[in-house]
């Protein structure tokens, strides 16, 4: 097993200096000249000569990626075309904005998704099973930055009960949940549905196991069944928690954007319309590396649970 | 492909009969379970509908889809002349939501078909060469999964710009690696299944392997995977769009709608609702229809 975890471990590498190079490469695959959009229309080509040399933008590619890189090895992400702050300033306080956002919306989604999953695999066929199965379908179609708008028209405009947008300027709990409750549901609902998807197929796989009707023919209760099947479905429901939870943080861009919640897909979003390379570039390489760390995880974890993982 | 190898030519013709003969009741099959899902079936019309209706927006359109009026701005829907109402620029809504619809369904749908084609070409051969080959292609492919999908859209987009070409680009390239990966767990599979052991020992080429045994039981699978990613691929064209990334003002798009009409939610509230809730019922067609194809053709997964 500990061959495998350590394979594993390796395996990341490769697979974070991909994207590493990936997101380099972001920079050259935009149109027009990063530094020229960014500087007064009055400036001389000398100046935005000096200004690219000063950002290294003059040197060959390879070098200038192992510059970057190097940097970015040391926690430097460069500073910020636009407003001139070091990137990893903004990055890291839109990564605390989103990283509640995304527990919140996870949270959520576990909950309910993991209950109606369980709910509706005991009842397969059922009047329950088909609205769960309903409801299901419905989260992963709906565009979520819609449902959001139409979270805002409900709750905001007409019934005036929540704030559209922004996070709260008063400190407390209280005004900090109010702003965050419409975009969590709104994130909430693609992985609420994918869950209640994998948690129902993955207890009923166990259900139709042998060793449950043995369970059942011994005349063993019904409520420690269950409990047998949870913790047999458990390394499966496991794995789908943790990509969903990955997804949150990288996915929570449009429903930010249409709430103004300050992360970093907010962020993201006025990087990418101030053409500020750095920040772009800040900002993914962080959320990808969030993500890697985090399949990382999620995979070791699974192969505690179940050792016969590292089998094959 | 067998043609050009004289080896490969006569198995060909010693092969295709009985193989012919057996997939043909597996898919009789499945057009009898899809005939018999009242679900699928009605998701199928829906759908049928949708599509109709864009292609032919430009004969079903009241109005020019384009053409405003400062009069009329963000009628509500069932104001005469304009059933669904005007934007916020007074442009019926009907006739924009047809148009609309065109290019939400053009950039939804074609990277979702660009990524069977190669993520296909590239899992197989992925899988059936193995190796060297495998571990490049696949290697590959994990670097693009160390993004979330929504992220890796927004990224690329963001970086080449607006557009719908660069739409298609980024969101094929979202598509591709797990289209991939798709492919090249199913040929493994099958690659290691008797009757290919039977086929190589019988003489059979490589081409006529891959073509009468390997495609006709890894295909099926990689449709259906790929037939669960468009309502995906839907929702992010129009997202991207909504994010000001796809297609560009004036054009007619669902998810630009949505994002234009967004200032006027305190105007009007049922108006621009209907963008979204015209993705939403797309997207949901779609994957109704697609989990009945599942079931259908008893993929897992």
């Amino acid at each position: 097993m500990w061959v495998y975890v350590g394979r594993r471990l390796l395996l990341a590498i490769p697979t974070l200096l991909g994207a590493s190079v990936i997101v380099f490469a972001m920079v050259h695959l935009a149109p027009g000249d990063p530094i020229a959009a960014v500087m007064p229309a009055e400036s001389s080509a000398a100046e935005i000569e000096a200004t690219k040399r000063a950002y290294g933008f003059d040197r060959p590619l390879p070098v200038q990626y192992l510059v970057w890189l190097g940097r970015v090895a040391q926690g430097d992400l460069g500073r910020s075309i636009a407003t001139r702050r070091p990137v990893v300033l903004d990055v890291r306080d839109a990564l605390a904005n989103s990283l509640v956002l995304a527990l919140s919306s996870s949270l959520l989604a576990f909950v309910v998704g993991i209950a109606l999953g369980l709910l509706s695999a005991f009842r397969q066929g059922r009047v329950v099973d088909k609205l769960c199965a309903m409801l299901a379908v419905i989260g992963v179609s709906v565009p979520h930055y819609w449902a959001g708008i139409i979270l805002i028209i409900i709750f905001s405009v007409q019934l005036n009960w929540l704030p559209a947008m922004g996070a709260a300027d008063d400190p407390g709990l209280g005004p900090y949940l109010r702003h965050i409750a419409l975009p969590t549901v709104a994130l909430a609902l693609i992985p609420l549905g994918v869950i209640t998807r994998v948690v129902r197929s993955a207890a009923l796989d166990i259900l139709n196991q042998e060793f449950v009707m043995a369970l059942r023919a011994k005349g063993l209760a019904a409520r420690r069944v269950f409990v047998h099947v949870v913790k047999n479905a458990a390394p499966q429901i496991l794995t789908v928690l943790g990509l969903q939870f990955g997804f949150q943080l990288g996915g929570s861009v449009l429903v930010e954007s249409v709430f103004s919640w300050p992360g970093t897909g907010y962020l993201l979003n006025l990087a990418i319309f101030q053409r500020d390379i750095p920040v772009l570039q800040g900002v993914i390489l962080v959320l990808a590396t969030f993500f890697v760390l985090l399949n990382l995880a999620v995979d070791l974890l699974q192969t505690l649970i179940d050792p016969r993982i590292a089998r094959h | 492909m067998a043609s050009s190898l004289g080896l490969g030519a006569a198995v060909d013709a010693g092969m295709a009969a009985p193989v012919a003969g057996a997939p043909m009741s597996y898919w009789r099959t499945v057009g009898w379970r899809l005939r018999h899902d009242r679900t699928t079936l009605a998701a199928g019309a829906v759908l049928l509908l949708i599509v109709l209706s864009a292609l032919l927006a430009p004969w079903l359109a009241p109005h020019d889809p384009s053409a405003g009026s400062i009069r009329l701005r963000l009628a509500s829907p069932g104001t005469p002349g304009h059933w669904l109402g005007t934007d916020e620029q007074g442009r019926d809504m009907l006739s924009r939501l047809l148009w609309g619809g065109r290019m939400t369904l053009l950039a939804g749908l074609t990277p979702v078909v660009v990524a069977f084609v190669v993520g296909s070409a590239l899992g197989i051969a992925a899988g059936f060469v193995g190796r060297t080959t495998n571990t490049l292609i696949m290697r590959t492919m994990d670097i693009f999964y160390a993004f979330p999908s929504v992220l890796l859209a927004i990224a690329i987009s963001g970086a080449l710009g607006p557009g719908l070409a660069n739409t298609l680009i980024s969101l094929s390239i979202v598509f591709i690696p797990r289209v991939v990966r798709v492919a090249e767990s199913a040929t493994v599979q099958v690659k290691g299944l008797e009757y290919i052991a039977a086929a190589r020992v019988s003489g059979a080429g490589v081409a006529a392997i891959v073509r009468h045994h390997l495609l006709a039981n890894v295909l099926g699978p990689i449709l259906v995977f790929a037939s669960t990613q468009v309502s995906l691929s839907i929702i992010l064209a129009a997202g991207l769009s909504f994010l000001g990334l796809g297609v560009t003002p004036p054009e007619a798009e669902w998810g630009l709608m949505l994002n234009t009409l967004r200032q006027s939610i305190y105007v009007n509230a049922v108006v621009p609702a209907l963008p979204g809730l015209a993705i939403f019922a797309t997207s949901m067609a779609f994957n109704l229809l697609s989990d009945g194809l599942r079931d259908a053709m008893e993929v897992r997964g």
